[in-house]
């Protein structure tokens, strides 16, 4: 599903290169967890998956389905099924919640070339989804993100991504700042999105998350390469052992 | 040596003292009426349009801008629209001439201020405020119609008012002289509109009271034509503990100046001003605010939202004078901006007078550009870069619309918004 070659990247403001000949190959109905220390290049690769312009590709390139995705926009990337979970979702006053919902489903939808969502249809599938996230009606009625709590804005994160049913989920350290009962709750709808034609990459700093996600497959990212892969078993050593033995055997 | 004739007019001001001459005779005026007109257009004649030597018009180049008047043409006809709210009582000033046969609701009393012209109790209210109102001078010279209401104290009206001004071409001059009673409540939506693109010149006043403990809210909705003059004012006085909300949608014209000139008269009054500019194309707009907080106690927000597109350009000046007796005045004014384009220009001068010791005043000033992190947050979930640059542009200036406590008003104002941003972004 996503194949990634040889590819180099950095912020275009200042040319600093963050991503330094990343290789990395996700199957459909792969969970596939990235780790590495602070600075590593994590959250660059999640932004340049989904099309963020402040980075530059210098080279290399990124498959999505066989197709090279680096020229498409951001907004033709989500379209196409590639669905980000911000590590810090933003907050748009004035912009109702259920009003972008609904924009952005059409939108992809339109996109796809399929038919607009009816509105009694649109709200049943909110609804839906918000009731097995634990999501209430009153937050819905905010403006995007706006007073949300860390734990209400990744939850709204997973419920875009349930109602968007995308095919290539990255999670952006999506665990951080939740504690162990909204933690379980992101991570139920995760799982609950698994499935042989869709692939997750879960981007995380600590064990803690693969727990309850667990992971097919485990790449450790160190200054913009991934240095080791491994299967779930690679995330407890490095809980146990820290990064630095990795960091030195491949250096 | 005369200074006064050293002024060579420009075309605009030579068309402006010609449209008075011409209807000398027929202009609307008892002996009284036609004496002030008589000094206004001489006033004009002499002084001349304000120029950027003029503080107050110093972002706004009257004798500059203004390049030709378009002559009246008595025979033209402009249709009536469809309220903007529905159950609103609507009444109709087309080209200058005001219908007042329609049924005005209990409590409300309506009057041609034509007549009052014919009688001269129109008098007094045609002085200029100062030796800079322009807009006071041209509407006094030459304005032939309008409406006088009279809300009576204690009548609260479940439905808008909605004074609809709607100009097919040519140029009109009209005058709403309004007083609220005590502890009234009604909402008035003054609407400016234009039926096609043949240049106008327009020039209205509104001058309002509004009684003890009244509650008013007044929406001025201007969207003339891409190739109008718009000149207007809006006066205010507000007794003890009245509110008035006054919020000013500019959406079309191609050179507009708007001023809102108003004091507190007494304590616990109110003051709320909403303002949001939608600027496009190569038009220049103006709103100018001055309040004098006059007495104890009175409270005043004010908020601008510009939005900038093209080569258009935008001016807010306010004003806040804190007389030296009126302790206890809490005021807070901000103007913020998006500009949207290198061409895109913005000029902003808030002032604070204070002369009082006791006060709570403040004011600021924002100019950005839209935000990229929210920009890409949008486009991430599938919305594409135009539709989700006018989301943002359209959470910028509905913020301040749903502050309208009254939902099919603020539906309708959003879709004059929501309409306005799909032609200009």
């Amino acid at each position: 599903m996503l194949e990634i070659k040889n590819l180099h990247a950095r912020i275009a403001e200042d040319g600093t290169e963050i991503i330094r000949g990343l290789n990395l190959t996700v199957k459909a109905g792969e969970v596939a967890a990235i780790m590495g220390p602070n600075g590593s290049g994590k959250s660059t690769l999640s932004y340049i998956l989904s099309g963020r312009e402040d980075y530059e590709v210098t080279e290399g390139e990124i498959l999505y389905n066989g197709e090279n995705i680096l020229e498409l926009e951001a907004s033709e990337r989500a379209a196409k099924g590639i669905f980000l979970a911000f590590q810090y979702p933003v907050e748009i006053p004035g912009v109702a919640t259920m009003q972008f919902l609904k924009v952005a489903m059409n939108e992809q939808r339109k996109y796809r070339g399929e038919d607009e969502l009816t509105t009694p249809e649109f709200m049943r599938r909110v609804k839906e989804a918000a009731a097995e996230l634990k999501i209430a009606p009153e937050m819905l009625r905010r403006p995007l993100n706006v007073g949300f709590s860390g734990g209400e804005k990744k939850r709204a994160e997973i419920l875009q991504m349930a109602l968007l049913e995308p095919k290539l989920c990255v999670l952006d350290e999506t665990d951080s700042g939740l504690d162990i009962d909204a933690l379980k709750i992101v991570a139920d709808g995760v799982n609950a999105l698994r499935s042989p034609d869709r692939a997750v990459i879960v981007i995380t700093h600590y064990q803690r998350l693969l727990d309850y996600i667990v992971p097919d497959t485990v790449h450790v990212l160190y200054k913009g390469q991934v240095i080791k892969s491994g299967d779930k078993t690679l995330a407890h050593e490095l809980e146990a052992n820290g990064y630095a033995d990795i960091i030195e055997a491949a250096a | 040596m005369n200074m006064q004739q050293a002024i060579k007019m420009t075309a605009a001001e030579t068309a402006l003292v010609d449209a008075y001459t011409a209807q000398i005779g027929d202009l609307p005026g008892d002996g009284a009426v036609l004496s002030v007109r008589d000094t206004l257009v001489h006033e004009l004649k002499t002084a001349g349009l304000p120029t950027r030597r003029v503080e107050s018009w110093h972002y706004t180049d009257l004798r500059t801008l203004l390049r030709a008047v378009p002559a009246a043409d008595p025979s033209a006809f402009a249709e009536r629209v469809e309220a903007l709210v529905s159950g609103a009582t609507v009444f109709s000033v087309r080209n200058g001439h005001a219908d007042f046969k329609g049924n005005a609701p209990e409590g409300v009393t309506i009057r041609s201020y034509t007549d009052s012209l014919l009688d001269g109790s129109a008098a007094a209210g045609l002085a200029v405020l100062g030796t800079d109102d322009a807009i006071g001078r041209i509407n006094g010279g030459l304005v032939r119609g309008g409406l006088e209401l009279s809300i009576a104290d204690g009548t609260e009206l479940e439905d808008p008012l909605e004074i609809q001004l709607v100009q097919s071409l040519g140029q009109a001059h009209t005058r709403f002289p309004v007083s609220f009673g005590a502890n009234t409540k009604a909402t008035v939506i003054e609407r400016h509109l234009s039926t096609n693109a043949a240049e106008s010149l327009i020039s209205s006043v509104s001058d309002i009271t509004v009684g003890e403990g009244a509650d008013i809210t007044w929406i001025i909705l201007q969207q003339q034509g891409a190739a109008d003059t718009h000149l207007g004012q809006i006066r205010f006085d507000l007794a003890a503990d009245a509110k008035l909300h006054l919020f000013i949608i500019n959406a079309g014209g191609k050179l507009v100046r708007q001023e809102i000139h108003g004091k507190t008269s007494g304590e616990g009054a109110d003051f709320k001003l909403r303002g949001i500019n939608l600027l496009g194309g190569e038009s220049h707009t103006d709103v100018t605010f001055t309040l004098g907080h006059n007495v104890p106690h009175t409270t005043s927000t004010e908020v601008i939202r510009n939005v900038v597109f093209d080569r258009a350009k935008g001016v807010f000046q306010g004003k806040i004078l804190v007389a030296k007796d009126a302790q206890k005045t809490d005021a807070k004014m901000a103007c913020n901006t998006l500009l949207l384009s290198d061409d895109a220009d913005l000029s902003a001068k808030p002032e604070l007078e204070i002369f009082a010791d006791d006060v709570q005043c403040g004011h600021g000033a924002t100019v950005a550009d839209i935000d990229h992190t929210q920009l890409f947050y949008l486009m991430a979930r599938g919305i594409p870069e135009n539709k989700a640059r006018a989301m943002l542009v359209n959470a910028f200036v509905a913020e301040i619309v749903e502050e309208l406590d009254d939902e099919p008003l603020v539906e309708a104002l959003e879709s004059v918004i929501s309409t306005w941003l799909d032609k200009h972004a």
